[in-house]
């Protein structure tokens, strides 16, 4: 059994704002961007720390819902549309952490993208970001590219990503961006 | 023309266009589906653009906007610049909090991309 009250202890010590596995949609991480809003509301005084925060939320979790898998193999190894979301802060930083399912061969191209991004200083990611807006049509999912540069500019770091290989056609996409609290 | 106004909610914005020349955006726009939200933005502003009036203020005031809407809202200002390539007088007046560099940013890439005039206004 889960030691439930060590579990909130160590999220607590953890300042654990959000933590969440489980099948996602767009109905809960509407619910769940209210509330960690009204959180933030509480516990950062900063209004643009605050902002980035929410903003790097928003299309983090909305991005795992455009992008979620549901394969009838995926079902087998875990149930549903299945993600992780985690938020927490330290004293320097919010910590922002998803976690969702990938088909394999759908990595070069995302890992070749993100890593594209995190190459960029400033001025060529915002560049970068005008080129994309102004010329790339909305694929069906949605976003069009646009997410993790406005994930990379809004926060100022650079995004950490692993792809764990669970299956001949599955990995686990594991994504970090720490956005800086302001002094 | 025919008055489109939207009540903002917590994920989408205020929009006001009447026909007086005056259009406005305002508020958060996240919505998971920015293409079906502003679609009668799209068809109201196709039929202004038959025929508008000589003189269109477009004012925008967005606290939040998601990457899904920023191509909206481009997709807008284009529309609202073929009123300046056809030599009408038009002016987008962008508005953003004093403290929210984001937003000033969001402004001036949008005032880049586009030929009419663009005033970016901290309040």
């Amino acid at each position: 059994m889960i030691d439930v009250f060590k579990q909130f202890q160590t999220f607590q010590k953890d300042n654990v704002i959000l933590s969440f596995r489980g099948e996602v949609s767009f109905d809960l991480v509407k619910a769940m961007l209210d509330n960690v809003e009204l959180r933030l509301d509480v516990i950062e005084p900063k209004l643009k720390t605050r902002k980035k925060v929410f903003n790097v939320l928003v299309e983090a979790y909305q991005n795992l819902c455009h992008h979620i898998e549901t394969g009838t193999e995926l079902a087998l190894i875990d149930q549903g549309k299945m993600a992780m979301m985690l938020l927490n802060y330290d004293k320097n930083c919010y910590n922002i952490v998803t976690g969702n399912y990938i088909m394999n061969h759908a990595i070069p191209k995302l890992e070749n993208w993100l890593n594209t991004i995190n190459s960029q200083d400033e001025k060529s990611l915002r560049d970068l970001y005008k080129e994309v807006l102004n010329n790339e049509t909305f694929s069906k999912k949605g976003g069009g590219g646009l997410g993790f540069i406005d994930i990379s500019r809004k926060s100022g770091s650079k995004m950490e990503f692993k792809f764990h290989k669970i299956s001949k056609d599955y990995s686990f996409f594991e994504f970090k961006i720490k956005v800086p609290k302001e002094n | 023309m025919e008055i489109l106004r939207i009540e903002p909610t917590n994920l989408t914005p205020f929009v006001l266009l009447d026909g007086s020349g005056n259009l406005e955006l305002s508020g958060r726009s996240i919505p998971e589906n920015s293409l079906e939200f502003y679609q009668p933005v799209y068809e109201w502003l196709d039929a202004y653009l038959e025929n508008p009036l000589d003189k269109t203020i477009f004012e925008v005031k967005l606290d939040y906007f998601n990457t899904s809407s920023s191509k909206c809202i481009l997709d807008i200002l284009k529309k609202i610049d073929k009123l300046e390539s056809k030599g009408l007088d038009v002016l987008v007046k962008w508005y953003y909090n004093e403290n929210d560099e984001d937003m000033k940013e969001a402004g001036e890439d949008y005032g880049d991309l586009l030929d009419a005039p663009f005033e970016l206004i901290a309040i």
